[in-house]
């Protein structure tokens, strides 16, 4: 398969707003059930075991009219609960059968209970994961959470996931991981490659396939892209930071690297790679996916750093491992937990003599010109600074 | 929440019984570096005074001082001045008012410098804002940070789990730290015993509460709350002052009822009470009493509010701390807030409220900082119109910043409001 080809399937997935890919696989056999989760994290391997499909919300998109969705939600809100909303309304998410609101923030936590309230007949629940990050306190309660989690998929889709069951999902899982991992090296080894909004629809497409398909994406796609020709630009290399939750517009990724930036490490998608190493198939399965949360997971603004030494030192390590001048902070507008994160942030770029830049956006924002602008300027300063 | 609303407002002996008790915190605070009393600051929601107590450790409210600031007015600047720091427009302007008052020099209210605090207590209950607003301090103060993890009532219950979740960082985490700090041993019977006159005074303030279901309510549960809540919810629950300023208020209350008076405003004694509200969210701090004049010029009295709940729901399921369990107790009190309940319990709860109270309808007074209470009000408005068939009606200002407080737009909504709930009693009447 070409590049093109499997880019082209992958930008056919993120437009439709149909959810088709789910909804066929879904119908392909009776009795399958997919579960919705919201950014940032769940524990797929745990839906995965019980049979059904985790599909990943992340709003409503660039394109998708907001007509219902606003009366839900004040303006000073960001977008995506109310595309979300959206999506809900106008019946687009009517096959899924169970949401997960994971511990994000307040405003995807009170969705949890607007969707209780709007769609009653659909399994939802807030998911938590410990800010305490002992094994005999948080990895406790978050192994509990877990199990009750499994109860109430077994009781969503009548079946018994058994230690077997996980443990066979961990590595389906892992394996899709390694892949990722490799997509995100490959970028950072020869970024002018891999563009990056190629490497967005990549992801995106994780988010709704089988991960055994999406695994088999990946290897197709690396294979694919080394035997292209692409050009080396003279660009500047950056991390992009801020986009975990409400996504950018695919415009706007791509302005960035039009401008003059190569995005070599970002943010945008932390379910599929939130751990960081593979977790162990021996023993008791929750209790690895419980500690692999708390000692080998990536730091996000909702995740309490417990060493004020240690907070925000991972940005200035994502920049050195990738090679990156600089950060480009790209948060969306009114998302508490990016925008209070960002100035302790900053102290750290700043400590470190790392440049940066900030701006926000929303997921429907139209206008690319002043980002263009502004990721242009910052790419000629650094490539001066560098020269100096 | 602070004296300043009170000292002009009523001169009741309750009120400056708090007036004192809230003057004396103050002066521990900032007389720490002189008499090596050590500080923690804390969150209203969830806060663990009586704990904190069992240490002799002073606890600071940077809630309640921004408040205090809103109400003098200073938080126009310093939330400038925090914005020219990096913080962004977009986000809770408590946090920003904290970070521009220390950026002016951290002046208590009292007018003393405020000490660095000895340790951060982030019970983190019902906001993620928290979270966020106590890795900015702790980069200022690098002091001792403790996190409690509080976890949300998603499914509107409090398991085990979560309980035993609470208990095990109150034991391994919490209690050792401010061992630490204090260098003063746990006592858990000390704590039973703070736990004790919380109960006592718990107990009062419902009664308090409660006193607004008689038609002709004797308090304003949103504006005149925000003063009967001082003390339970900051610095005081669990003391003998706490005790005795409910035990006066009660009997203050009680006699209003018995002589069938109405609330008392900044303005003196509230005329006939023409409407009976429920409010959901957070009052307006930086034009607290032109917003108050606005209900009770017209005759509106708050007759239940979701915020005399934020620092523990007392009235509404009957919690109390418990000395016999204290530290599962202290767990189902950080558990049970307001805002650490799930949306459709929020919403059962207000439209209850309204039936109970026999009020006329449910008022949203949406805060743009607030995520923790706004996301999801507009829809819970909807829901509580449609279980109780009473008109609804929607408001947006900001708690401490200025700028997002519009006289003339929130006058217009409740203006309108107010006739529709005459209609509506027309309505009615025409219909039986
Ligand atoms: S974009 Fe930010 S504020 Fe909005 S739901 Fe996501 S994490 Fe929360
Ligand atoms: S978001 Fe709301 S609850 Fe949280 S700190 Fe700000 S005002 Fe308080």
């Amino acid at each position: 398969m070409s590049v093109k080809e499997i880019i082209d399937r992958c930008e056919v997935l993120f437009e439709d707003v149909n959810f088709t890919s789910a909804r066929e696989w879904k119908d392909a056999k009776p009795g399958r059930k997919v579960v919705g989760y919201l950014p940032i994290y769940v524990p797929c391997e745990i839906i995965h075991a019980a049979g059904m499909l985790p599909i990943g919300i992340l709003g409503g998109g660039s394109d998708l009219e907001v007509i219902h969705g606003d009366a839900y939600y004040q303006s000073y809100i960001c977008r995506i609960p109310r595309s979300t909303v959206e999506l809900g309304v106008t019946n687009r998410l009517d096959f899924i059968d169970g949401m997960l609101f994971p511990s994000t923030c307040d405003v995807i936590r009170n969705l949890s209970g607007v969707w209780k309230l709007m769609f009653p007949e659909v399994m939802a629940r807030y998911f938590d994961t410990p800010q305490n990050y002992r094994k005999d306190i948080g990895g406790e309660f978050y192994k509990n959470d877990l199990r009750e989690l499994i109860e109430s998929l077994e009781e969503l889709g009548g079946v018994k996931v058994t230690d077997d069951d996980l443990r066979n999902s961990i590595e389906v899982y892992n394996e899709n991981r390694k892949w990722v991992n490799k997509v995100y090296q490959y970028r950072k080894d020869k970024p002018w490659k891999t563009p990056s909004a190629e490497i967005y629809l990549l992801m995106r497409a994780g988010e709704v396939l089988p991960p055994e398909e999406h695994t088999q994406m990946m290897q197709d796609y690396l294979a694919a892209v080394e035997n292209e020709e692409r050009r080396m630009k003279d660009n500047c290399r950056v991390v992009l930071n801020g986009s975990f939750c409400e996504q950018p517009p695919l415009g706007m990724i791509k302005s960035i690297e039009l401008a003059g930036c190569y995005i070599v490490d970002d943010d945008f998608i932390m379910a599929n790679r939130m751990i960081t190493t593979d977790i162990s198939t021996e023993g008791d399965p929750l209790e690895n996916i419980a500690n692999a949360f708390l000692t080998d997971s990536m730091p996000f603004p909702s995740k309490f750093e417990p060493s004020e030494e240690e907070k925000g030192l991972y940005l200035a390590d994502y920049v050195r491992q990738s090679g990156a001048e600089g950060v480009i902070f790209a948060a969306a507008s009114f998302c508490d937990p990016a925008l209070l994160d960002q100035p302790l942030l900053y102290h750290v770029l700043d400590d470190q003599k790392i440049p940066y830049i900030a701006f926000q956006f929303a997921e429907n924002s139209g206008q690319m010109q002043p980002i263009r602008e502004q990721a242009g300027t910052f790419a000629d300063s650094i490539k001066l600074w560098s020269a100096a | 929440m602070c004296a300043d609303v009170t000292t002009d407002v009523i001169k009741d002996a309750s009120m400056l019984k708090q007036k004192e008790m809230i003057a004396s915190n103050y002066d521990k605070i900032t007389s720490a570096p002189e008499t090596g009393v050590k500080v923690s600051s804390t969150f209203v929601p969830g806060n663990l005074n009586e704990l904190t107590m069992c240490f002799d450790i002073a606890n600071n409210l940077p809630e309640i001082n921004a408040l205090s600031n809103a109400m003098r007015k200073k938080t126009g600047a310093m939330i400038s001045d925090a914005e020219k720091m990096g913080h962004s427009e977009d986000v809770c302007t408590y946090v920003k008012a904290d970070l521009g008052m220390m950026a002016k020099g951290n002046i208590a209210p009292n007018g003393k410098p405020m000490p660095n605090p000895d340790m951060l207590l982030l019970s983190y209950t019902g906001c993620y804002t928290f979270l966020k607003w106590f890795e900015l301090l702790r980069e200022q103060y690098k002091c001792p940070t403790v996190m409690l993890h509080v976890p949300y009532e998603g499914e509107g219950k409090i398991t085990k789990n979560m309980r035993d979740y609470v208990v095990k960082q109150l034991k391994e985490e919490v209690i050792p730290t401010m061992e630490q700090v204090s260098g003063v041993k746990f006592d858990i019977d000390r704590l039973r015993e703070y736990m004790k006159d919380s109960a006592k005074a718990e107990d009062d303030l419902v009664w308090v509460l409660q006193s607004a279901k008689n038609v002709r309510s004797p308090i304003d549960a949103y504006f005149g709350a925000v003063y009967y809540i001082g003390p339970i919810f900051s610095a005081f629950r669990g003391t003998k002052d706490a005790v005795e300023y409910y035990s006066l208020l009660r009997s203050e209350i009680e006699e209003r009822l018995a002589k069938g008076l109405g609330p008392v405003t900044p303005e003196g004694e509230m005329g006939e009470e023409k409407y009976r509200l429920v409010v959901e969210g957070p009052p307006n701090w930086t034009n607290f009493r032109e917003f108050w004049k606005m209900f009770h010029e017209d005759g509106a009295v708050v007759v239940a509010s979701s915020y005399s709940k934020v620092g523990g729901v007392y009235d509404y399921d009957g919690f109390r701390h418990d000395p016999q369990n204290p530290l599962e107790s202290l767990a189902e009190y950080c558990m049970g807030c307001y805002t650490n309940r799930n949306l459709p319990d929020r919403t059962t709860m207000m439209a209850d409220l309204v039936e109970e109270y026999q009020a006329d309808g449910l008022l949203i007074n949406s805060i743009k900082s607030c995520n923790s209470f706004a996301a999801g009000e507009l829809l819970m408005l909807r829901e509580v119109e449609a279980r109780t068939g009473k008109p609804g009606a929607f408001i947006e200002t900001d708690l401490v910043d200025p700028r997002y407080f519009s006289p003339a737009n929130v006058k217009n909504r409740l203006e309108s409001y107010f006739q529709m709930i005459e209609q509506k009693r027309q309505g009615g009447a025409q219909a039986a």
